[in-house]
């Protein structure tokens, strides 16, 4: 840059100078600087708006039953279906559903689940990791002693468990639409315990050190010290962890309802797609498994290998 | 060929490539090291002192490597050859004393097996005659019942008989060349007057040449034939170390000295001296030193780096102190 | 080193009563037990048996006291979708998932920690890079989705192995075994290679990660010091300190196998206790899912404990230090 523009910005506003300052940090030298990381967020941004925008980009509503034809059952990609003449881009299913509009409801549903159950872990985690660091004694005691006996067990044994209680308290009525939200509560609670400990952990080094204290000495409460003084220091682990936990989450999202205890066949994720398109793998109609399934991949993939770079990016010891 | 040093270093260069540039931790350095001395290498920390150990046994962590300059070893070239043969030489011809006896000793291996395990890696000798070499050396150091002592784990030794442990490790191939780097620090005081003593002692009656790394000027002064002063990567002042004490022609190192509670200054006020080591990413034009020097002149800012050789080969300066007919006003 | 020991017994104690707890209040409070257990024609004459019958008409304390009593002796009372005692369904189809979790795990174990030694000895090698970036593949690809993989390859493509099921099986004693007929053996790779990839995977880099934080360490740096060759850094210096922190996740990885299994025994068809859990979550046979829960806390725990034992077989230092009281 030469010296002319830049004392010309330096004049208009602070905003591009805190841009560019940005873009030169340490943290977005190393994310210039990393291919996969930029590739990855590509298709996480590229999946995401796909999902958020599902209506309009999809050809078809795959829940209007109105729409449906049983006649375009099983046409494959780009081919012309036999009796109506259709074409559809990634086939159709057994029930003539459009694979491609199916698989944008589906990835709606996948990272609905996936982002509500994350901040419900991270909602729970936090607030017990705090409050278990600061208070400390018997509070702390009972708080990770339970996240301990929850470490016992693999999370998604822990979600299924829960998916299956509340299952049974629901009404059977009342399930399909529920189901949604079960998963959300399964999955949530199944994943808590990384926020608890590592936030717990920060928050027992912060406590200590000397502006916490001369917080205390002029008398702020201790929710506004929890809240203002030691949060912000465990913003980066909570990140990295979040990040690593949506691509858990989907996952665990997608198993659930592949295994049938998760998204009805009503309001397919793309776990339930892949369950349905499982049952054609041997007659030959491979796209209605492929497709959904190669869409998970790409998700989880990118959303992982993205979480892998950024916990080297903060934390460049662990390299 | 009786004169030859055991080591000899040539205006040795090492590099650390990164992302704002080449950085020189050591920066034309060059000294030999006679059999039977005991160099000793001072510098805060950062002035590349156990960079240039390192560089000599061949351990610089990548990206660091050498990147110009000689070290020879009894006269033959190390610093070219293969990985394969300069492990050889390790620990049979050069050894390496580590700063810290706590975490230098494998805590799963007995002090026994990592004792056997090095002298059978260098000498050809069977399992019970290493055995037997073993006890020797750690009765050479000075632990109490060795025989008994030999299966025992490290953690079952204090920090003081462990640093004697990495001695007897060190010395246990026969090597002529030691390489101590901060051997004392990580010690209790009252434990660092034995440790030196036990480098100088072995230093005696081996012959072997010690290269002494440290940051205190106190065991300098006890221990060490001559001294290397280093600062930012550079030599400062090579020479006796009675002479370097007494008459330091550096102002570093004179600065150095004016810091220093020797026992042998008497109650002369101690001084700092004022400001801190450049980074080595950002080194001033000219003399190193020249920002916190008080005889700093145009031409210590000017100039290139004053070097031993370009000026009287005691004293990298170009206007050395303690000089008879004394230019400074 | 007794202490100790009784200390993490009595640990385990507990942690198996709080999930004995979660299990009991699954029993009493999802869904009407009567209600699940008589059909629709059902006099109050029998609704009071069975209350009584059950205990129901008892103190939460006594009920739960008589739960934990009732479990210890492997009596889990009847399923609701079966009919039968859960205890016999469980032990019928508990043989399956153990084979397939012991194939597994050795799998996952022996490839984890070598492929992980590799990595980390060959770092900036172009093999292991490429191991790293598709282990990381391994780690985002859902199990059931490697399992169809497999399946679509293996059975539909190349029609080399079965898809489904267990094959022929031997009956010995109680155990019937799938390891002693060809068409077993065969039925048993796929799930098993499903099952263990992903905890190789997680093993790999585990391994890799402690290895080398281990050989940056001084006792490295100074055995280098001493020419020791670096076979012998690698496999006698660094591994063994390697092992020591990789013990306890290793043992836990493998533990989670078992509950792992549910996914691969559902994508296989595998008869094993697994699939009978997910049908249970499915149908909600509550007896069913809180045997199950006991069971592999059980053994859980167990793992646990066998775990802990082991540091002090590998750590010298530990010998030391834990008998004193520390921990």
């Amino acid at each position: 840059m030469t010296d002319a523009p830049l004392s010309e910005t330096q004049i208009s506003t602070t905003a591009p100078s805190r841009m560019k300052r940005m873009w030169d940090s340490d943290f977005m030298w190393s994310f210039r600087h990393a291919p996969v990381a930029i590739v990855s967020a590509i298709i996480v941004v590229f999946l995401v708006l796909a999902a958020v925008f599902a209506p309009l980009i999809a050809p078809f509503d795959p829940f209007n039953p109105a729409t449906l034809n049983l006649l375009n059952g099983f046409t494959p990609p780009g081919e012309a279906n036999a009796f109506t003449g259709d074409t559809f881009f990634l086939g159709t299913d057994d029930q003539g559903r459009d694979v491609f509009s199916t698989i944008l409801y589906g990835m709606r549903i996948s990272l609905f689940v996936g982002f509500s159950a994350v901040l419900l872990a991270m909602l729970i985690g936090v607030t017990l990791g705090l409050i278990a660091g600061y208070l400390g004694g018997w509070t702390e005691t009972i708080i990770m002693r339970i996240a301990d006996i929850q470490l016992t067990f693999p999370s998604i044994l822990v979600a299924m468990l829960i998916f299956g209680i509340a299952k049974g308290v629901t009404p059977a009525e009342y399930r399909d639409q529920m189901a949604i939200w079960v998963l959300i509560l399964a999955i949530g609670l199944s994943d808590w315990v990384q926020f608890a400990r590592v936030v717990r952990g920060t928050t027992l080094v912060e406590k200590n050190k000397e502006y916490v204290q001369a917080a205390k000495l002029i008398g702020r409460s201790r929710f506004s010290i929890m809240l203002r003084h030691i949060l912000p220091n465990v913003l980066n682990p909570v990140l990295v962890i979040a990040t690593i936990s949506l691509a858990l989450a989907i996952i665990a999202e997608a198993t659930l309802s592949f295994l049938g205890v998760g998204a009805p066949p009503t309001k397919p994720s793309l776990g339930t797609l892949i369950r349905i398109g499982q049952e054609f793998m041997f007659s030959g109609e491979w796209w209605i498994l492929l497709f959904p399934a190669a869409t998970l991949l790409a998700l989880a993939l990118s959303i992982n290998l993205l979480g892998d770079w950024l916990r080297d990016a903060l934390n460049p010891r662990l390299r | 060929m009786t004169n030859t040093p055991i080591l000899s270093v040539r205006d040795l260069v090492v590099e650390i490539p990164t992302r704002h540039g080449i950085l020189r931790p050591v920066d034309q350095v060059s000294y030999d090291i006679h059999a039977g001395e005991i160099l000793g290498v001072v510098g805060e920390s950062g002035a590349g002192k156990s960079m240039t150990g390192n560089a000599v046994i061949g351990l610089l962590d990548p990206p660091a490597h050498i990147t110009s300059g000689e070290v020879l070893l009894k006269g033959e070239p190390i610093h070219d050859i293969s990985r394969d043969k300069l492990r050889r030489l390790r620990g049979r011809h050069m050894g390496m004393v580590f700063q810290d006896p706590l975490t230098s000793l494998n805590p799963l291996l007995t002090v026994g097996e990592q004792l056997t395990e090095t002298i059978q890696e260098h000498l050809n000798v069977g399992q019970s005659e290493a055995q037997k070499r073993a006890i020797a050396a750690l009765e050479e150091v000075g632990i109490p019942a060795a025989a008994q002592r030999i299966d025992s784990y490290p953690h079952e030794f204090s920090g003081g008989m462990r640093q004697r442990v990495v001695i007897a490790l060190a010395l246990c191939a026969e090597p002529e060349l030691v390489i101590a780097d901060e051997p004392t620090t990580a010690l209790d005081v009252s434990v660092q007057a034995q440790i030196v003593a036990l480098l100088k002692r072995l230093c005696r009656e081996r012959g072997v040449a010690v290269m002494l790394v440290t940051h205190d000027m106190g065991v300098i002064a006890e221990a060490a034939d001559r001294v290397a002063v280093m600062y930012a990567g550079r030599l400062a002042e090579l020479g006796p170390v009675r002479d370097v004490i007494t008459e330091a022609k550096h102002p570093y190192t004179s600065g150095l000295m004016a810091s220093t509670p020797l026992a042998s200054q008497g109650q002369k006020r101690l001084r700092q001296i004022p400001g801190a080591m450049p980074r080595l990413g950002a080194l001033p034009t000219g003399c190193a030193f020249n920002p916190r020097c008080e005889f700093a002149k145009d031409r210590c800012r000017q100039d290139p780096s004053p070097r031993l050789d370009t000026c009287d080969g005691r004293a990298a300066c170009w206007f050395p102190l303690n000089i008879k007919e004394d230019t400074v006003a | 080193m007794l202490a100790y020991i009784i200390r993490r017994v009595a640990q385990s104690a507990l942690v198996l009563l709080v999930v004995g707890l979660v299990a009991f209040a699954m029993f009493r409070f999802v869904g009407d037990p009567i209600e699940n257990m008589l059909g629709q024609e059902r006099t109050l004459e029998d609704v009071e048996r069975l209350r009584e019958n059950l205990g129901l008409d008892q103190s939460f304390l006594v009920q739960y006291y008589r739960f934990l009593e009732n479990a210890v002796q492997g009596n889990f009372g009847l399923s609701f979708r079966q009919g039968r005692p859960v205890s016999d369904i469980l032990l019928e189809r508990l043989p399956a998932t153990l084979e397939l979790a012991f194939v597994s795990g050795l799998l996952a174990l022996l490839g984890g920690i070598a492929l992980g030694i590799f990595t980390a000895i060959r770092k900036r090698g172009v093999a292991a890079n490429i191991i790293m970036t598709t282990s990381l593949i391994g780690v985002s690809l859902p199990t059931f989705l490697i399992g169809i993989l497999l399946i679509y390859v293996f059975s539909v493509e190349l029609g080399w192995l079965p898809s489904f099921g267990r094959g022929q099986t031997v009956q010995i004693g109680g155990w019937s075994t799938g390891f002693l007929t060809q068409s077993g053996l065969q039925a048993l790779v796929l799930p098993a290679i499903t099952l263990g990839l992903y905890q190789m995977t997680l093993i790999m880099r585990l391994v890799r990660t402690e290895m080398l934080e281990v050989l940056r360490m001084d006792y490295i740096r100074f055995a280098r010091a001493r020419g020791i060759k670096d076979r012998a850094i690698n496999f006698r210096h660094a591994l063994k300190n390697t092992l020591v922190p990789v013990i306890t996740i290793t043992g836990l990885q493998l533990g989670s196998i078992i509950a792992f299994a549910i996914i691969t025994e559902t994508v296989f068809q595998w008869p094993g206790v697994g699939l009978l859990f997910i049908n249970a979550v499915q149908f909600v046979d509550i007896p069913v899912m809180a045997a199950y829960l006991m069971m592999i806390s059980v053994m859980f725990v167990g793992i646990n404990l066998i775990v802990d034992m082991l540091y002090f077989a590998i750590d010298p230092r530990l010998r030391v230090d834990r008998t004193a009281g520390g921990h």
